[in-house]
């Protein structure tokens, strides 16, 4: 369509047959890329490429292309989704590199997230965790108008700041010990504020971080990167609410 | 054949409750005793297992994503409508419904329609009591926005994120009884084909993504909540994973297909910037609150920056053209109104397609920190994609395809033409006629997930006897053998074109010829050039790897193989439908000034096909509509 100056880029890619194989560093040349290229769009450029010459495709998780999924993962220059604040990488656009640069990207690293193939991984701790508790035990039916409990606009907009966490796994990508604190807390201080979740807090918090540690997620020792990583800029006082929430839960 | 949707008669408020009443029940003892298969866990599949499990039966679920919380629902941005009336500006059920009814073009059917909106006001609480923060002002009340198409403000929204927030409400019910163990959930599994036995839905065939088995599943019912089917246009606003498949597989088992032609081109999205694009973005209906559509209306000004452009020299065409409605006049008519601006050549950005998007008359009223609490996230998406900044300069927009209206056809107890399978949700037709209205897929899902498919099951599992049919039945093993074949078939062609590129033409065809406007030549262009495509595709594609592990090649060769057979049938059923209504426009049937031309006398019916065989052409079967309660009228929103 329009006349954009292209790219020529060097990608060192991760690639990993099983997730018992061991993996490697694979180099490609990814060209015409334009500044409008997102950096999923530059990676099927690459993948059209393998195709055409007889090479297996790239495997990545991917699936809304909006940055709301969750499902893209992947570690560019050693950040999770890239670097560039609040963005997944799939909202990430190649207006952010320059031509020749050489761009490593791996897929997220810990423990608790296997490589399945690639750049995937197996987040399905994640889940376990949120099974764990991340919930509040209504049935379907029988509640009470959405009215007939006032929950003012400050607890609101605090519960819907935590709500906004995608799943994507970011957090513990980044986290030197794996921890997947944020993401955790992030459930744990939405339904704490919430009047509806309440009355579960103290078991939810328990059984929750229970989960995050049999899953394997290490713990948090302040080091923010979660935060830095985070696409949704989830903020990492509510890591100080999960906290406070599991010392209230003891006793 | 003249088709049966079931629906309860008598006066209209009083159906649901009255067939509720009449359906029978399955004893609390006896409901372990039956398994559900559960296709999909977006709003209506992950709200259906949720609360299927909850009642007692044991459910599979099974999604192509790592995890339910991913489906594409996930993705809307603006709201949920509820008749709730909060803000006492004249809302009520019978609104709701007459609303739908009337944005729909009085294509669907009233008893379904009415009973979404009854159920509508149950989803707003049963959301709340999940935890799902929608916006509330300062005293704690629950705030309301308007959307297209509604003269009332009953749309309720967490932000601009409100799909994401039901979805994750839904996601956390249904992990909770994956916690208590009556709902098994399978996650990277694509189902490939569904079991029939006797004609009777009995189970399923998946793809393990990961391993690449091919695994069978029985049950005593099964539900697909399967979503829609626009990346038939492969540039859409749908997820790189939606797809026909599910629901192709079950139409070549019997399942009847409605209206595949009523697809929804929604008038606000970022407009395409390159040959390379693998999707595209939408912009919520809600900017439109505050948000107001232009285009200069001198063709010399296009080249100008568009704050330079006097007031007097833009046309703000909505309002000019519907003054009662304007900005939020319905989607289907905002998108060719936009179109129509484009196509007089006054249409802005790369190739002319694009009109502006202006928020700047709002934020001289209410300010730029009001406007960025209400839509922030969309003016920072827009920001990253396009790399200018919406606050300063309008917005640049254009309309995309978006959701499809068409679906499996349902009857009033979302049964297909096959007994035993259920459709929830987008994958079925039921509720919104030829035009959605904004803020009601969301409504729809859950209404059918939470509110219809618990009653309604019950009353087809209560004639069933449990546990009759299992994975040993001889028809599970010829299904798992087809799809085995199908898959080797399709990686032993080796020829010289990509899968995308196969799509990428598809798309163009199906948006060149049958998106915003249709005519009889341009179709059967289609009709020709659509079956020629899918025979080099058989011969020419060249998909990559094997089927023994996670190849991304092969699962798309598949979705795009059902889609060159379902672009077809799209194709067909526009062509054979000589009216104009809704989503489907087609040209030789426009008014005077250019709007959709219906033809009541006759056309007023579901278009139903049922599939005869591969190479022979698919029957349509008729289900009459009735409009006893809202008159039959030309819709207008002037």
């Amino acid at each position: 369509m329009s006349d954009h100056k292209t790219m020529t880029l060097t990608l060192n890619v991760w690639r990993q047959k099983g997730p018992k194989d061991p993996g490697k560093f694979e180099t490609y040349t990814a060209k015409n890329i334009t500044e409008h290229h997102s950096f999923l769009e530059m990676i099927d450029v690459v993948n059209e490429d393998l195709i055409k010459s007889g090479k297996e495709p790239i495997v990545f998780d991917h699936d809304c292309r909006e940055g709301i999924c969750g499902m893209c993962s992947q570690v560019v220059n050693g950040v999770p989704h890239g670097g560039q604040e609040r963005t997944t990488v799939c909202q990430l656009h190649m207006r952010k590199f320059k031509d020749g640069d050489t761009i490593f990207i791996e897929p997220w690293r810990a423990t608790a997230f296997p490589i399945i193939k690639d750049l995937v991984v197996d987040r399905s701790a994640y889940d376990t965790i949120i099974q764990a508790g991340g919930y509040t035990s209504c049935h379907t039916g029988g509640v009470p108008d959405g009215n007939a409990v006032l929950i003012p606009k400050p607890e609101a907009d605090y519960a819907m700041d935590a709500a906004e966490c995608i799943g994507c796994g970011a957090c513990a990508a980044a986290c030197p010990n794996s921890s997947a604190m944020l993401f955790t807390s992030a459930k744990v201080a939405q339904m704490a504020a919430l009047p509806q979740g309440k009355a579960e807090a103290g078991v939810r918090v328990k059984a929750m971080v229970e989960a995050m540690q049999e899953c394997g997620f290490g713990n948090c020792s302040n080091h923010y990167e979660c935060q830095a990583a985070c696409p949704k800029g989830i903020n990492v006082k509510f890591i100080a609410k999960l906290n406070r929430e599991y010392l209230k839960a003891q006793f | 054949m003249i088709l049966d949707g079931k629906c309860p008669t008598g006066p209209i408020e009083k159906t649901w409750d009255k067939h509720r009443f009449d359906l029978k029940l399955v004893n609390p003892a006896n409901k372990r005793k039956y398994n559900v298969i559960m296709v999909g866990t977006g709003l209506a599949g992950g709200a259906a297992a949720a609360s299927l499990g909850e009642l007692g039966y044991n459910v599979q679920a099974f999604c192509y994503q790592d995890s339910p919380r991913r489906a594409h629902s996930i993705a809307a941005q603006g709201g949920i409508n509820a008749a709730k009336n909060y803000p006492n500006d004249g809302d009520s059920i019978y609104r709701l419904f007459y609303d739908t009814i009337k944005g729909g073009d009085f294509r669907a059917r009233e008893a379904d329609v009415w009973r979404l909106a009854q159920v509508s006001n149950n989803i707003i609480d049963q959301c709340v009591a999940q935890g799902v923060p929608f916006a509330r002002d300062y005293a704690g009340y629950l705030d309301n926005r308007s959307f297209g198409g509604a003269q009332v403000s009953r749309t309720f929204f967490a932000r601009g994120q409100t799909g994401q927030q039901l979805l994750l409400g839904a996601y956390s019910a249904l992990s909770r009884q994956i916690k208590a163990g009556t709902v098994k959930m399978y996650n990277r599994r694509e189902m490939l084909d569904l079991v029939v036995v006797d004609g009777v839905a009995k189970g399923i065939t998946c793809r393990n993504l990961v391993t690449g088995e091919i695994e069978s599943y029985a049950a005593d019912a099964v539900c697909l909540a399967t979503g829609g089917y626009v990346n038939v246009f492969y540039l859409s606003t749908n997820a790189m994973g939606c797809s026909v498949t599910a629901n192709w597989k079950a139409y070549k088992k019997g399942a009847y297909f409605a209206n595949p032609c009523y697809t929804q081109i929604h008038p606000t999205c970022i407009p395409q910037a390159g040959d390379y694009q693998s999707k595209l973005t939408l912009m919520s209906e809600s900017l439109r609150n505050d948000g107001r559509c232009w285009v200069p209306k001198k063709k010399e000004d296009l080249a100008k920056h568009p704050n330079e452009i006097p007031e007097e020299d833009r046309d703000y065409y909505l309002e000019r053209k519907y003054p009662s409605f304007g900005n939020l006049a319905p989607r289907d008519i905002a998108s060719r109104a936009a179109k129509e601006q484009c196509d007089d050549g006054r249409g802005v950005g790369p190739g002319g397609r694009g009109v502006y998007l202006d928020f700047a008359t709002s934020i001289k009223r209410v300010g730029a920190d009001t406007i960025k609490e209400r839509y922030g996230n969309l003016f920072e998406m827009y920001e990253k994609i396009t790399d200018e900044d919406g606050y300063k300069r309008p917005m640049r927009m254009y309309p995309a395809p978006h959701y499809s209206m068409g679906g499996l056809w349902v009857d009033y107890n979302l049964q297909s033409s096959i007994p035993g399978l259920f459709v929830l949700g987008e994958a079925n037709f039921s509720v919104h006629g030829a035009n959605r209205l904004g803020a009601s897929a969301l409504m729809q899902g859950l209404a059918d997930g939470y509110f219809v498919i618990p009653y309604t099951i019950g009353g087809y599992l209560a004639t069933v006897k449990p546990g009759t049919v299992q994975t040993d039945n001889p028809e599970f093993k010829k299904s798992v053998e087809d799809v085995q074949n199908y898959s080797k078939k399709l990686l032993s062609i080796n020829g010289k074109k990509t899968v995308s590129e196969f799509m990428r033409e598809l798309g163009s065809l199906m948006w060149d010829n049958c998106g915003m406007a249709r005519s009889k030549e341009s179709l059967e262009e289609n009709l020709k050039k659509i079956p020629a495509l899918r025979e080099e595709f058989w011969k020419n594609v060249k998909v990559s790897g094997s089927g023994a592990d996670l190849n991304q090649d092969l699962e798309n060769a598949g979705r795009t193989a059902d889609f060159l057979e379902f672009g077809e049938l799209l194709c067909r059923d526009a062509h054979h439908r000589n009216e104009s209504c809704g989503g489907h426009f087609r040209t030789e049937y426009q008014t005077e000034d250019g709007e959709a031309q219906r033809d009541d006398e006759n056309y007023c019916y579901v278009g139903a096909w049922e599939f005869k065989g591969d190479g022979k052409d698919p029957e349509l079967h008729k289900e009459p509509l009735r409009f006893e309660n809202v008159h039959l009228a030309v819709r207008s929103y002037k």
